[in-house]
């Protein structure tokens, strides 16, 4: 098992499927000669070519439009945007043609492409560069989310999706690239319906996602020290469709939700979290189901609006205290 | 073209025309559901820029009047029809409608709403082939309005950058919707536009399906032959409205006039006659053919054919049972 980087993991994935596939290709903004942004495509420039490896002009609609199309007659594109804020311009693409090709032709067409985008909010990048949009993707008919929240499922969801037949949208993180994590050393391939438990627990239960995962880790350990609360975290690596059986059984366990998102609470992951535990399991519960999300707001660039806009460690803590009482 | 050639083309654009008459019946009868949108006026467009390519074998796109490309490039009338009825037997399964007709077995990859969507989509089927190493070409039917979407100027950008095999043909009929190209295009001439992008271009007559056969023959062996893309805009004028709903209100009777009076099939028709190679009373006979195959043939399957189950209501929106949405393993 060997210790990667979480941009390291995507590199290895990109790698790997190249190698086993010719039709495979990454395309993107200066994921060529220049390496990547986030350097997820490092190296294969030299090792594959112009044609498979294509630096694309800043023409995010055109791009992806293009990769979509190449993907009707069997090449499996790997599409990075290199920030989510500019996927925006290639929404009519993947809305109106990935992810509804297959349907509206009656299953003879399908869009296998794979679009991996940086979202989230990093450092004072401003309102333009700083939005997470993963909860707009979820309500598109016909488009997988997936959302890794370490190098391993970054890797192994990667890989799987290259391979999906379905159009897969991958939300990574502008401050996650250099997470270290463990990775199998053997070829691993991730369900794209799925959850996993991040860590057991008995009290209550913390969903998260992407990078809320860690914060859920952070702040279960402090309740478990200073409280003698025990979270069990759920990490919901896919978003769309998420994983119903594995929300229910964990609330059935521990009667008690709370769901951590970057993102805005309106029309979130954290709404629709608790949609399917009401809709699933409702007399389960002890108390309300709880959201911890970011402030509706454009995230502002002065540092201490910033942090003050987006959920942190300490806010889980308090909701989990209110909630258990302690 | 021969003889033999041109009478198979003045039927089949024929053919296209009392088509899309008949779907204009049956919208009125409330057969056909949703948006239409009628090709009658430019059939020397489709057909005489096919003629000049593969069809069947080079792959074709386009936007929403797409009922004609796709019988063109061999797609069943019967199943097209089926399509605007909304029944299982369509070529989308009704699942698509009028806008969405597909035909991947005859490599037509279908008709889009966005205008100005498949201009990409185009040029990413061009990289395709060209990566596979074929020589078919990718070929993309769009308006003139479509040329103000940002897609067209970014499509034409890569796909000359990568020099990629594709052929955009520019159906001008000098409206997008109800405004006419004057009011909403700096550039009128069409052919013009893509200079900026050094890609060679040519205006032609589209209403003179010989005319196009010729100019499309220069563009489709250019692209052929591995020199990149070319653009070709094609003079033509829709007799309908921009689709069903549209009151027309925005045209002059002396400009529809004028146009109709360079009817496409009309003037091969006479070409012929005078040529000594059809009568009149053959015409006729062609026509009455026509009319019975489509209403005894066509309109008779479309109405007999079920609608698709509404236990099925989900079933194309992800593909099934891929292993790979369970890690591979199941």
């Amino acid at each position: 098992m060997a210790e990667l980087m979480y941009w390291e993991a995507i590199r290895r994935a990109h790698d790997e499927e190249m190698a086993h596939d010719p039709m495979v290709i990454c395309m993107g903004e200066d994921i060529g000669v220049a390496g990547g942004t986030y350097k997820a495509t490092q190296g294969l420039y030299a090792k594959y070519g112009a044609e498979r490896v294509v630096d694309t002009p800043i023409s995010e609609n055109g791009y992806t439009g293009l990769g979509i199309g190449a993907s009707f007659l069997g090449v499996r594109p790997v599409i990075e945007i290199m920030s989510v804020n500019f996927a925006w311009l290639a929404m009519d693409q993947i809305f109106n043609s990935a992810a509804k090709v297959r349907y509206m032709s009656g299953g003879q067409l399908t869009a296998p492409v794979v679009i991996r985008s940086a979202g989230g909010t990093a450092h004072q990048l401003g309102a333009q560069h700083s939005a997470r949009m993963e909860k707009v993707f979820m309500g598109i008919a016909g488009l997988r989310v997936v959302t890794p929240s370490n190098p391993r499922q970054a890797y192994g969801l990667l890989k799987s999706a290259v391979r999906c037949d379905d159009p897969v949208y991958i939300n990574e993180h502008e401050l996650m690239y250099n997470m270290k994590g463990e990775v199998p050393d053997d070829e691993y391939f991730m369900p794209l319906e799925g959850s996993e438990v991040a860590r057991e627990g008995r009290d209550v239960t913390l969903f998260g996602y992407n990078i809320s995962v860690h914060w859920c880790l952070q702040a279960a350990a402090t309740l478990a020290k200073d409280f003698g609360i025990e979270a069990e975290i759920i990490d919901l690596y896919t978003l769309s469709p998420l994983d119903r059986a594995g929300i229910v059984a964990s609330v059935r366990k521990t009667h008690r939700a709370v769901i951590v998102e970057e993102a805005e609470a309106a029309v979130g992951v954290g709404a629709e979290v608790m949609a399917i535990i009401n809709e699933e399991c409702f007399f389960e519960l002890d108390a309300a189901p709880v959201r911890v999300s970011a402030v509706n707001v454009p995230i502002p660039y002065n540092h201490k609006l910033e942090k003050a806009a987006i959920p942190n460690v300490g806010d889980i803590v308090a909701a989990v205290r209110k909630m258990v009482g302690k | 073209m021969n003889v033999a050639d041109k009478k198979r083309l003045l039927r089949e654009m024929l053919f296209a025309r009392r088509f899309e008459e008949r779907c204009y019946e049956a919208y009125v009868e409330r057969k056909i559901g949703g948006f239409l949108h009628l090709y009658s006026g430019e059939e020397a467009c489709a057909h005489g820029v096919l003629e000049a390519a593969r069809p069947g074998q080079d792959w074709v796109i386009t936007g929403y009047r797409d009922h004609i490309h796709a019988i063109k490039c061999g797609a069943d009338p019967k199943k097209v029809m089926a399509e605007l009825y909304g029944k299982e037997t369509g070529s989308s399964k009704g699942r698509g409608g009028s806008m969405h007709i597909f035909d991947v077995e005859h490599r037509f990859m279908g008709g889009y709403a966005l205008v100005g969507g498949p201009f990409p989509l185009a040029a990413g089927m061009a990289k395709a082939i060209k990566m596979q190493g074929g020589d078919e070409i990718a070929i993309c039917f769009l308006g003139d309005a479509a040329n103000n979407q940002g897609t067209f100027h970014e499509s034409l950008n890569m796909a000359k950058v990568w020099n990629l095999p594709v052929l955009y043909v520019c159906e001008n009929n000098l409206y997008g919707i109800g405004t006419r190209i004057d009011r909403s295009t700096a550039v009128v001439d069409q052919y013009k536009r893509v200079a900026g992008y050094d890609i060679p271009s040519a205006q032609e007559d589209g209403q003179d399906v010989e005319k196009v056969i010729k100019a499309a023959k220069k563009a489709v062996d250019h692209v052929r032959s591995g020199k990149g893309p070319y653009f070709l805009e094609l003079m033509t004028y829709r007799y309908r409205g921009h689709s069903m709903s549209d009151s027309n209100a925005y045209r002059s009777k002396d400009e529809e006039r004028e146009w109709s009076g360079r009817d496409p099939i009309i003037m091969l028709r006479d070409r012929l006659i005078k040529a000594g190679e059809l009568t009149k009373q053959g015409y006729k006979a062609l026509d009455t053919e026509i009319l019975d195959e489509i209403e005894n043939e066509i309109i008779a399957f479309a109405e007999a054919s079920p609608e698709p189950r509404v236990d099925e209501l989900k079933k194309y929106t992800f593909a099934e049972n891929d292993p790979w949405v369970y890690g591979g393993g199941r």
